[in-house]
């Protein structure tokens, strides 16, 4: 069987249940390809076996990139390519270079790791994205089992296990291409 | 199953299910517009086109056709920068700081409170590129290029340049942590539309499909903007002060500066989203999701913020008092008697008095004393600003260069220039984008409704 054309949809309709089907799943040994849910669940992506998202390294680097950029900036202009005294200070007022400082590193570190969301999520205007069933951005969690990576179960017993945990509907959804 | 808290009122009332959600929101964006609507969209865009027409003339004759002189250089225009700035500050906080401290009443108001404030910034940011002059010559000044440009580099020691970047890192961050959380509704949308809708909320919602993974990476991100957006939010006001507090000019020259534009900066931004907010809900039926216990949490933040603002005001006086300079003393005496006394004692009813009113549970859980006291927080705050601005400086250090200010028809027309663009852009987006943060508040529904709980 092909990989990633053909699905197992179990249905949910309470954050909850989810949670505890996600457990019980993983424990029958069945891999979950992806659960959709309208709005973010809390502990599901513990549940799934995610690892803690790097983002916030990214976030870190480009702010210190903007650090740098900000305090170099500032000493090239005022001390190194045209030094003027100005207002009776120092070629170098560090102080009065904090502001500038400060909104350089935030708005660096704010763009950097939303570009970088932006790309690991593969989001952009042009983007479609594959939609298993349309309600899981409305009320309903969505949870998509790919029957090629649990070949050894067969379907029966995934939409078994499916039906034991909770889920509320058991559909099918093949991607033709 | 989850147990309904008996201690803690629901967020969202009505026993409402994901799916009505999802339909209360989605309806405004999806039907026809309302003739209440139309009818405040067909005022903003007047007060625009009368607005313009003030705006073309100082920018073809000059600022000269304002009511500015020798001696008073700043009046409205830099009133109304700060006005203006001061609104723009509620949103932000609304989403960043009550997030960080895990306020989850925020998730209904949090999406039209950063629009508020993103249309807020624009407004501002218009008055210093037109107090300039000709800002076609000059406004690329303002950024550090090379020499070629100009005969200099920026001047890195002086608070009105670090105001161009904190004003627009400001409006960049607000805009980007806006629109993040408007991806995952825009696909609500999206899944609910056919034809060219589809297309567009398709579009805008950037191909966004609501995976774990996907939601995992929206929350870290949704948190790290908002310790980002924090203390931007609060240097942004800062350094609006700076403009004034390294100024040597008596009046200008405190440090309690900071603090206390801060605080007004909030305190006029949560007027101002009560005042939008109470006509929201009203016009799109909302009144499920913006409770009043919304309402009521938000007049308690403005009477701290108000009374931090009023201790502010009394502070300065004591001080410009017990530090014997007699400059500083004369200042804060013609603020409170000179001939600008109406402007200060408005100032100090509107700020000071009025939001003492809501120490009476009665008048903050009422809708319409919390609209009129929202519109008399609004209008002291314009004064506080004006008073600062106008009144330190019409009496300046030479008795014979003593003036009035007066505002020409000009100055009116690009203040009511900008309420025409501000309220253009609220309800443009109030009918185009879900005025609600549908996921948000999806998330918070479960402990906080009967209905699904069971």
């Amino acid at each position: 069987m092909e990989k990633d054309k053909n699905f197992v949809l179990g249905i949910f309709d309470d954050e909850d249940v989810l949670s505890q089907a996600v457990r019980q799943i993983r424990k029958a040994g069945i891999k979950i390809h992806e659960v959709y849910s309208p709005y973010p669940v809390h502990g599901l992506d513990e549940e799934l076996g995610y690892r803690r998202s790097r983002l916030p390294i990214a976030a870190f680097l480009f702010g210190l990139l903007g650090t740098i950029l900000a305090l170099t900036m500032q000493f090239y202009m005022m001390k190194f390519d045209w030094p003027m005294i100005i207002g009776g200070k120092n070629f170098a007022p560090i102080p009065t270079f904090i502001p500038v400082t400060f909104e350089l590193t935030v708005l660096l570190s704010a763009f950097g790791m939303v570009g970088v969301f932006m790309i690991t999520n593969n989001l952009k205007p042009w983007g479609q994205p594959r939609i298993f069933d349309i309600r899981s951005t409305d009320d309903k969690h969505v949870m998509a089992i790919d029957l090629a990576s649990n070949a050894a179960l067969g379907k029966e017993k995934i939409v078994e296990v499916l039906k034991t945990v909770g889920a509320t509907e058991v559909n099918n959804k093949n991607f033709e291409d | 199953m989850q147990v309904t808290s008996p201690v803690r009122e629901p967020l969202v009332t009505g026993g409402k299910t994901y799916k009505d959600v999802t339909n209360d929101v989605s309806r405004q964006v999806e039907g026809k517009p309302s003739v209440a609507w139309l009818i405040g969209l067909a005022i903003s865009v007047g007060a625009l086109l009368l607005g313009f027409l003030a705006l073309a003339a100082t920018l073809w004759e000059g600022i000269g056709m304002w009511g500015l002189n020798k001696t008073v250089g700043w009046a409205w225009d830099i009133t109304n920068f700060v006005w203006w700035v001061g609104i723009g500050h509620a949103g932000t906080l609304i989403s960043a700081v009550l997030l960080l401290f895990r306020q989850k009443w925020r998730t209904s108001i949090n999406r039209a409170a950063e629009a508020m404030t993103i249309f807020a910034v624009i407004c501002a940011a218009m008055f210093p590129v037109i107090h300039m002059g000709r800002p076609w010559v000059g406004a690329y000044w303002a950024l550090p290029l090379p020499n070629t440009f100009g005969s200099l580099w920026v001047n890195f020691n002086s608070p009105l340049l670090w105001d161009v970047f904190a004003i627009s890192t400001y409006f960049a961050v607000s805009l980007v942590f806006w629109y993040i959380g408007l991806i995952p509704d825009f696909a609500t949308i999206r899944d609910r539309a056919t034809g060219i809708r589809k297309t567009i909320y398709g579009a805008l919602s950037f191909g966004w499909d609501g995976a774990t993974r996907t939601w995992m990476r929206y929350e870290s991100v949704s948190l790290i903007l908002a310790g980002l957006a924090t203390p931007l939010v609060l240097s942004v006001h800062t350094i609006v002060s700076f403009d004034f507090a390294t100024s040597v000019i008596p009046g200008w020259h405190t440090t309690i500066f900071p603090p206390y534009f801060v605080a007004g900066a909030i305190f006029s931004g949560f007027a101002m989203v009560l005042t939008l907010m109470i006509v929201t809900r009203k016009v799109f039926n909302l009144q499920d999701y913006i409770t009043i216990g919304h309402i009521e949490l938000m007049n308690i933040v403005i009477i701290i913020t108000g009374s931090i603002v009023g201790i502010a005001y009394i502070t300065e006086f004591f001080i410009a008092w017990y530090s014997g300079v007699a400059a500083e003393q004369y200042a804060f005496v013609n603020r409170m008697f000179g001939p600008y006394w109406w402007a200060y004692w408005s100032m100090m009813t509107c700020n000071v008095i009025s939001p003492q009113l809501f120490w009476f549970k009665k008048i903050r859980t009422s809708i319409v004393a919390t609209f009129v006291l929202s519109l008399v927080v609004n209008i002291g705050m314009w004064f506080e600003r004006f008073v600062i601005i106008v009144t330190s400086l019409h009496r300046d250090f030479l008795p014979s260069s003593w003036v009035m200010f007066y505002p020409t028809i000009y100055d009116v027309g690009v203040y009511l220039f900008t309420f025409g663009l501000f309220f253009t852009c609220f309800l443009l987006f109030a009918k185009f984008f879900p005025v609600i943060n549908m996921a948000e508040v999806k998330a918070v529904l479960k402990s906080s409704s009967e209905k699904v709980t069971k």
